[in-house]
């Protein structure tokens, strides 16, 4: 054998497994994308037998949520809330657990920083606002977690337990902040005492959007650490596909469980950290705004990937922020954005049965007849 | 904002980028209106709630008729950056300079976090907060005195209640509320005295099966007259109406959910209002920071008085308003004990409509049956 002959030899297996591996990854793109064209497809057929134009509403869509830097400001205020709340949807997930109270987490997260900042106005922003932070994350850590707790060891369903106990978190909140904590100034809105200018959160210079943003991107990235790179992760991934197996290996499920539901609230617990420090200024009912039950879309859509959360959180908040101008030019109820979310959202859940379906996908077939 | 220098050729060049630039498509992306009043109208529910949202939309149908003046509307707008975000869009895309975000609870944070941020544009606020220490100059608040049509729907049903109960399906106790439930009462009261009123508070502003249920409660324990402060009164007429009570009306005229059981209303008159706030920038004027108003005024009107309402009741009905008309009216007059049994009124102390001590309410007159908290 000369020289070139080994060569190409080495070379040719080793290109055809580049492309192999390419094919693979491919698979992971072209799914998702296909599934959101097929529901642009749809509802774009929906709106043309309502005698709309499908061409207006995407051009709409493009200039309210990313045509231009007002747009973008817009979209990325929308999609700040979203990156956390989603993380509370797919933390627990990759254990296989479908958690939706997330809204709970969040209410309860404002609520604690909200009294947190009654005790503790007299500190500085440095040392005051990470402890209404970690108050935020401590009390929808451990509400979130309750429901792991509940599922480990009381075998209680966990997407009915958080979906219920939101509605408490929900009572809680109103209850508090029209009692207890309610500032005597509050009359027609109650709230708790505003925080004052020190215990405020601002906006991230030049973008126009409060930290919350930079926390919540940076949190999906960590979170994507966590679950792809760390032996937690490695462990939570074997349970989440199979929990007799994981706990044939030894695994501690049950503390995984906790933990990765702990997490998940810690997230959501953030995200009414951020609502009462950056927007709000006080507790107070504007709190449940359904960001929870948004963030199940995105970590859906994302097929709970922690990395993939980012940019479908930016889509997601790009569309509802063109919502208005959709409203306003084409005269279409506010609905209109939820329909095109719903005909994606359906067309992606379809899409995840399409896997290994696509020969060209699957380099161990292409060999054979 | 200020990173982007080049907005507007970024913008451009982005949409076309996108591949959807037909030339059609870019006449219809222009701003909506080059020149004249460009206003905008924020509701936090949908404009067709036969409430609080519909009263709204109302006053935008007739300020859209006026000359010169484009009207531009935003439904279901949550109380968070969303609505931040629907004004600067408003302003952005369409150029509006006159904003009414009407829901109470677009005022704090919101409003005052753009308002700064916008000198050229106005914003009108629905509520009464404003004040010139804290808050900044382009923006305005009015609100109306309808406790008063609230004491003249008491009137009308003090005179058709048989079970000399009514009942009240409210949102939550704060002032406004408070202030809707004491009159009722106070206007079945003067005619007759010892009638009495349920309230059950539901908790939310706009949750229709506590509503109903709310309703449904209070009919089953004698109530036949049934009003009610939410946003949306719809399903408390209906269901209120379906059972065979009598109905008052609130925020808007529910005539058309109960047209046999609807005895009047009290309404907010927004479209008077608006047109008049509309007509001000329209001429180059500056419109009032604070302004209220009651019946006299034309803040506030009853819903017509619906067929089974009695000429005893018509009568006290027509004197009572003819009374409110003249301004000064009180309808918290000593003596006054509430609920709880502490006085809210000495003799011979009368609080007025105008009165400021009435908007940090925090009781239920005696009569009332329920509690603030």
């Amino acid at each position: 054998m000369t020289d070139a002959a080994a060569s190409r030899a080495l070379a040719a297996p080793s290109a055809e497994g580049a492309l192999a591996a390419l094919a693979r990854r491919a698979e992971a793109v072209a799914i998702p994308l296909g599934a959101l064209l097929a529901g642009v497809a749809a509802f774009s057929l929906f709106l043309a037998l309502l005698g709309h134009s499908p061409a207006e509403f995407f051009a709409l869509v493009w200039r309210g949520g990313f045509g231009t830097a007002f747009s973008w400001e817009n979209t990325l205020s929308r999609a700040a809330p979203l990156l956390l709340a989603a993380l509370c949807v797919a933390l627990p997930a990759r254990l296989g657990l479908v958690v939706i109270g997330g809204e709970g987490a969040i209410v309860l997260g404002g609520l604690a920083a909200g009294a947190t900042a009654m005790v503790v106005g007299w500190a500085p922003g440095a040392l005051g606002l990470p402890l209404m932070a970690l108050a935020a994350m401590a009390v929808g850590g451990a509400w979130i977690g309750a429901v792991g707790w509940l599922r480990h060891h009381r075998g209680v369903n966990e997407t009915i337990a958080s979906l219920l106990m939101a509605y408490i978190a929900i009572a809680l909140l109103n209850h508090l902040v029209e009692g207890p904590l309610r500032d005597p100034a509050s009359l027609n809105k109650p709230s708790t005492p505003p925080l004052p200018d020190w215990l405020r959160i601002g906006e991230i210079p030049g973008v126009g959007v409060h930290w919350g943003l930079a926390f919540g991107a940076l949190a999906c990235v960590l979170a994507w650490v966590l679950i792809e790179r760390t032996r937690w992760g490695f462990a939570a991934r074997i349970a989440g596909g199979n929990v007799r197996a994981a706990q044939l290996q030894g695994l501690p499920v049950g503390a995984l469980i906790l933990g990765f539901t702990a997490l998940a609230g810690a997230m959501a617990g953030l995200v009414g950290f951020f609502e009462v420090a950056a927007v709000h200024g006080a507790a107070n009912g504007s709190l449940i705004s359904g960001y929870g039950y948004a963030g199940i879309l995105i970590a859906f859509l994302a097929r709970h990937n922690p990395l993939a959360i980012i940019p479908v959180a930016v889509l997601v908040g790009g569309l509802e922020a063109s919502g208005g101008l959709v409203q306003r030019r084409m005269d279409l109820p506010d609905a209109t954005v939820l329909v095109l979310e719903g005909m994606v959202f359906v067309a992606i859940l379809l899409g995840e049965t399409l896997y290994g379906r696509f020969r060209m996908f699957r380099p161990e077939l292409w060999g054979r007849a | 904002m200020t990173m982007f220098k080049g907005a507007g050729r970024l913008s451009r060049r982005g949409f076309l980028g996108a591949g959807a630039g037909a030339a059609a498509l870019a006449a219809g992306l222009r701003p909506a209106h080059a020149a004249g009043l460009t206003v905008g109208f924020i509701y936090v529910g949908p404009k067709d709630d036969f409430g609080y949202n519909q009263a709204h939309a109302e006053g935008a149908a007739a300020v859209k008729a006026m000359a010169g003046v484009t009207v531009i509307e935003e439904e279901n707008v949550a109380e968070t950056v969303d609505v931040q975000k629907s004004m600067e869009s408003m302003i952005q895309f369409d150029g509006a300079s006159l904003l009414f975000p009407t829901s109470f609870g677009y005022f704090d944070p919101h409003i005052l976090a753009l308002a700064p941020k916008h000198p050229d544009v106005r914003f009108q606020h629905a509520g009464g907060l404003w004040s010139a220490e804290k808050h900044p100059a382009n923006v305005g608040s009015y609100f109306g005195y309808i406790g008063m049509g609230q004491y003249l729907n008491g009137v009308v049903a003090g005179h058709m209640s048989k079970t000399k109960k009514l009942g009240f399906v409210a949102a939550k106790p704060i002032p406004q509320v408070l202030m809707n439930i004491n009159s009722f009462l106070l206007g079945a009261r003067s005619v007759d005295p010892s009638i009495t009123c349920q309230v059950i508070f539901t908790g939310e502003w706009s949750l229709a099966v506590k509503e109903a249920e709310a309703t449904n409660a209070l009919i089953d324990q004698g109530a036949d007259v049934i009003t009610a402060h939410v946003d949306g009164p719809k399903v408390t007429m209906e269901t209120a109406a379906g059972r065979g009570a009598w109905v008052c009306g609130y925020h808007a005229d529910q005539t058309a959910l109960a047209p046999e059981k609807y005895l009047t209303g009290a309404e907010w008159n927004w479209p008077v209002v608006y047109t008049r706030m509309a007509q001000t920038m329209l001429d180059g004027g500056t419109i009032d920071n604070f302004v209220r108003g009651g019946l006299a005024d034309d803040f506030i009107k009853m819903s017509p008085l619906g067929p089974a309402v009695t000429d005893a009741a018509r009568a006290q009905f027509e004197a009572t308003k003819a009374e409110i008309m003249k301004g000064g009216f009180a309808a918290i007059k000593g003596p006054l004990m509430s609920n709880t049994g502490a006085v809210v009124a000495a003799a011979g102390e009368a609080f007025e409509e105008t009165d400021v001590r009435l908007e940090s309410m925090d009781y239920l007159v005696e009569g009332v049956i329920g509690a603030t908290s």
